[in-house]
C-alpha cells in the first residue's frame, strides 16, 4: 500500500512520463500496444495491478503497477478514446519498479499494464474495472 | 446443497476444527406447552471465548414485521449455495419444519397466517435481554455490530443517528463497522464516532486523497478474553461512495482491498492474536469470495445482504456468520481458541420472538426516552392497508409496488424507479399504517423525488447496469442490494446472461406498448446519488398517496418475468 511518503519518493525516482500517440480504437489497443512491443510475445502475470474492481469516480481512478525486475512500465486503458496512458522508466537511481497514478476511466473496460523486464522481455496483466451508474446498494 | 448432519461430518472430516450448530427445533416444545425464554436461550457454554453478532439493526428499536425473501438469486458459483435458498428448499437444507416458529423466522411462506400466531420479531429491549443472559453465562463475552445501524427509521433520521449511538452505547457494544451511517455526512459521521465507547473499524476506508488508510479509523482492535488474544478486524461497504452519494463524503474512499486486508491479518497475527475476527459488511457473497483469498481468517461475521442462516457456512476453516437484519437474530457463537488457533466452535442464531422474549427494563425506558421528542409525529396514523406490505427480495414486492404507485400518481409520470435496498419493515393485512411505518421503507437523508426524462435507451441502461450489480458472477463486482423496482414498466430478465444481454421485451404496461429506445419518457424516482436532486420527500409523498386512498391494496403485478435461474 502506497503511503505519502512513497508517493513523494516515486516523484523523484521515476521519471514520469510522456502519454505515447494513440490511434483510433478497439484494434488500435492490440496495434498500439504491439507498436509497443515490437510485436514481441508477452507473458502474463509478473505484473500487479492494483485497482478498485468497481471506480468510485471514474474520472479519477486510482492504479498502481508494480513489476519486480522491471525496467519500463506502461498502462493502457482498454476503452477510452485515448489508450495509452503512460510509460514509465525506471534508472539506476529508482526505488522498486511501481508506479501509482489516478486514470480516467470513460466506461467499464480492462486496464492493462505491460512491463518492459532488463532483458528485453516483457510481461503483461489486465484487470477490469467497472464504471457503473451506482445507486441501489442495501 | 448438503444437510445439517453432512455439514457437521464435513467439518469435522474437512479439518482439524469441530463444531456443532443449533437453531432450535421448537415445534414438539410448542406442542404440548408455550415456548419460553429459557427455550430459546439455551446454550451450553462451550471453550473459552463468546462472540454475540447484530447486524445491519437499520434503527429498528421495536418489534417489527418482516418477511424473508421468496426470490433471492444466486448466480455463478453460488448458485443454488445458501444464502441463495429460500422457502420450502431452506426448510428442506436445514430439516426445519413447515409451520413452525423457525419457519416462520427464516422463511416467507405463510408469513400472514404464520405471523398471527407467533407475533412480531425483533426489538432493541428484547436484544437487550439477550445479550445480558449471555453475558451472565460467559461476563465477557464480545457484542460486536456489523453496521447498518444508525440509519432506517424515523426517529434516527430526525436525531440524526443520535438515538441509536446513545442505546447501542447502552447495549454494551464492544466493536462496529459501517455503510449507511455514512449517509449522514463525513461531519455528523466524526460526531457521533467521538460519542461511541468502542471503535468503529474499517480496514477499507481510506482517505480519498491519499489512497492511504484514513489514520482516525482503526482497521483492527483486541480483545483479551479467557486468555485468548481477540483480533477483530472491520470491514466497512466497500462500495459505500457508489451506492450511496458520494458527494456526502467526498474525503472517503472504500473498496474491497483485500490485500490489505491479508496485511491487517498478518500484522494481528504477528501481534499475537489467539484467533482473528472480521467483522464485515461485505455482503455474503464477497466474503465467501474473500474467504478463499485471505489465509488466516477465523470467522466471518457477515453483514449487508441481510441473510440470516441457522448454521455457519464453512469456506476451508473460516466460519461465515450470517445473523440476518432489523434486529430479528442475535448470533451466540462460543469458540474454543487453543495454542493460538480455534479449535472448535458452537453456534446458535437466536431469533428474538418479541412475545416470548422479555423486554429488558432499562433498554425498554431508554429507547422510550429517545422516541419521546417524536412520538405523536411517529405514531400518526395515516391509513390502512388490505394487503401485506413487503419488500425483500431480487424484485418488486408490494410495498414497492405502492410506492411506485405513489411516485407516478404524485409526480404525474409515466414509469416510477424506486431503489432496491434490502431494509424495510412489512405491513400485515388489516394493519393501521403509521407515518413511522412509511419511514421505515423510506428514511433516508436524500429522499428527494425526482421528475425528469429518459429516452427508452437510457432506462434500459439503467435497468442493465443494476442487474449486474445483483448478478455478476463475480462477487466482488456485486453492490449487494437487490433490483431496481418499476412502476409502469415490464420486462423479462434473465439472470444468467452478461451485463447488456439480461434485460429483454421492457413494456409500458399503461398501453401495452414495448419501449421506444428512441421516445423520451417522463420519469419519477427518489434516492438518487446526484447532488442538487429535487423534489418533496419520499415519505411525505407517499403519505399524501395514503391518505387520498384511505385503505390501501397492493398485490404482487406479475410485471417481471425471470429467467435462468
Amino acid at each position: 500500500m502506497l503511503t505519502r511518503r512513497d508517493t513523494f519518493a516515486i516523484g523523484l525516482g521515476a521519471s514520469a512520463v510522456a502519454l505515447l500517440p494513440a490511434t483510433a480504437f478497439a484494434d488500435a489497443v492490440d496495434d498500439w500496444i504491439a507498436a509497443y512491443t515490437g510485436g514481441a510475445a508477452m507473458e502474463d502475470g509478473g505484473v500487479t495491478i492494483t485497482a478498485p474492481e468497481i471506480a468510485e469516480n471514474g474520472n479519477t481512478v486510482p492504479v498502481s503497477v508494480s513489476a519486480e525486475g522491471a525496467t519500463e512500465i506502461v498502462l493502457v486503458a482498454t476503452g477510452n478514446p485515448t489508450p495509452g496512458l503512460g510509460r514509465f522508466t525506471f534508472g539506476p537511481g529508482s526505488g522498486a519498479p511501481m508506479i501509482a497514478t489516478r486514470i480516467r476511466l470513460g466506461r467499464t473496460q480492462d486496464v492493462v499494464a505491460i512491463a518492459k523486464m532488463a532483458d528485453g522481455t516483457f510481461k503483461t496483466t489486465r484487470v477490469e474495472v467497472k464504471v457503473t451508474i451506482g445507486g441501489c446498494g442495501g | 446443497m448438503i444437510s445439517r448432519r453432512e455439514f457437521l461430518q464435513a467439518s469435522v472430516a474437512a479439518s482439524a476444527l469441530y463444531g456443532a450448530s443449533g437453531f432450535g427445533n421448537w415445534s414438539k416444545v410448542a406442542a404440548q406447552q408455550s415456548l419460553t425464554q429459557d427455550d430459546l436461550l439455551r446454550f451450553d457454554t462451550f471453550g473459552n471465548v463468546s462472540l454475540i453478532h447484530v447486524t445491519d439493526i437499520h434503527a429498528q428499536l421495536k418489534p417489527i414485521w418482516f418477511r424473508e425473501p421468496e426470490f433471492n438469486f444466486g448466480v455463478g458459483d453460488v448458485r443454488g449455495l445458501p444464502p441463495h435458498v429460500t422457502g420450502q428448499d431452506f426448510l428442506n437444507l436445514y430439516n426445519l419444519t413447515p409451520g413452525s416458529r423457525e419457519a416462520y423466522a427464516l422463511t416467507y411462506q405463510d408469513f400472514v397466517a404464520l405471523g398471527r400466531e407467533y407475533g412480531k420479531m425483533g426489538g432493541l429491549d428484547r436484544i437487550a435481554t439477550v445479550v445480558k443472559a449471555i453475558r451472565a453465562d460467559r461476563s465477557d463475552a464480545i457484542l460486536l455490530d456489523g453496521g447498518d445501524t444508525w440509519h432506517g427509521s424515523m426517529s434516527s433520521y430526525l436525531s440524526r443517528g443520535q438515538d441509536m449511538v446513545n442505546l447501542m452505547n447502552l447495549l454494551g457494544t464492544e466493536a462496529m463497522t459501517s455503510h449507511w451511517e455514512w449517509t449522514f455526512g463525513t461531519d455528523r459521521v466524526m460526531e457521533l464516532m467521538e460519542q461511541l465507547n468502542f471503535p468503529f473499524l474499517g480496514q477499507n476506508i481510506f482517505d480519498a486523497e491519499w489512497d492511504e488508510p484514513y489514520e482516525d479509523i482503526p482497521s483492527y482492535t483486541f480483545f483479551d478474553r479467557g486468555g485468548v488474544k481477540v483480533a477483530v478486524i472491520g470491514q466497512a461497504f466497500p462500495y459505500t461512495p457508489i451506492a450511496n452519494p458520494r458527494w456526502m463524503f467526498p474525503e472517503f474512499s472504500f473498496g474491497i482491498r483485500d490485500e490489505r486486508m491479508q496485511e491487517m491479518v498478518d500484522e494481528v497475527r504477528g501481534d499475537g492474536a489467539d484467533v482473528v475476527v472480521v467483522l464485515s459488511h461485505n455482503g455474503f457473497d464477497v466474503d465467501r469470495k474473500m474467504a478463499g483469498r485471505v489465509n488466516g481468517i477465523d470467522v466471518i461475521l457477515t453483514g449487508h445482504t441481510h441473510d440470516a442462516l441457522p448454521e455457519p457456512v464453512l469456506v476451508g476453516e473460516t466460519l461465515l456468520i450470517a445473523s440476518g437484519s432489523h434486529g430479528k437474530f442475535v448470533t451466540r457463537l462460543d469458540l474454543d481458541v487453543r495454542d493460538g488457533r480455534m479449535m472448535g466452535f458452537r453456534h446458535k442464531l437466536i431469533p428474538i420472538f418479541s412475545d416470548v422474549i422479555a423486554p429488558d427494563a432499562e433498554m425498554a425506558a431508554a429507547i422510550e426516552a429517545e422516541r419521546a421528542p417524536y412520538k405523536d409525529q411517529m405514531e400518526e396514523v395515516v391509513g390502512t392497508s388490505d394487503s401485506l406490505l413487503y419488500r425483500r427480495g431480487n424484485f418488486a414486492g408490494t410495498w414497492d409496488n405502492l410506492i411506485c404507485d405513489a411516485v407516478m400518481s404524485e409526480r404525474d409520470v409515466e414509469i416510477a424507479m424506486s431503489p432496491g435496498v434490502r431494509w424495510g419493515a412489512s405491513i400485515m393485512p388489516g394493519q393501521d399504517i403509521t407515518r413511522e411505518d412509511i419511514h421505515n421503507v423510506t428514511s433516508m437523508t436524500y429522499g428527494q423525488v425526482y421528475r425528469t426524462e429518459m429516452t427508452g435507451e437510457l432506462i434500459h441502461t439503467i435497468l442493465e447496469d443494476v442487474a449486474d450489480n445483483l448478478f455478476n458472477t463475480d462477487p466482488y463486482y456485486q453492490q449487494g442490494g437487490d433490483m431496481v423496482r418499476l412502476g409502469g414498466l415490464g420486462y423479462a430478465i434473465d439472470i444468467s446472461k452478461p451485463i447488456g444481454e439480461r434485460i429483454t421485451g421492457l413494456t409500458l404496461l399503461r398501453t401495452g406498448e414495448a419501449l421506444d429506445p428512441a421516445r423520451s419518457y417522463t420519469v419519477g424516482g427518489w434516492a438518487s446519488v446526484n447532488e442538487g436532486t429535487e423534489g418533496p420527500m419520499i415519505w411525505d409523498l407517499v403519505e399524501a398517496h395514503i391518505r387520498k386512498l384511505g385503505t390501501v391494496s397492493a398485490e404482487p403485478n406479475g410485471s417481471v418475468t425471470v429467467t435462468g435461474q
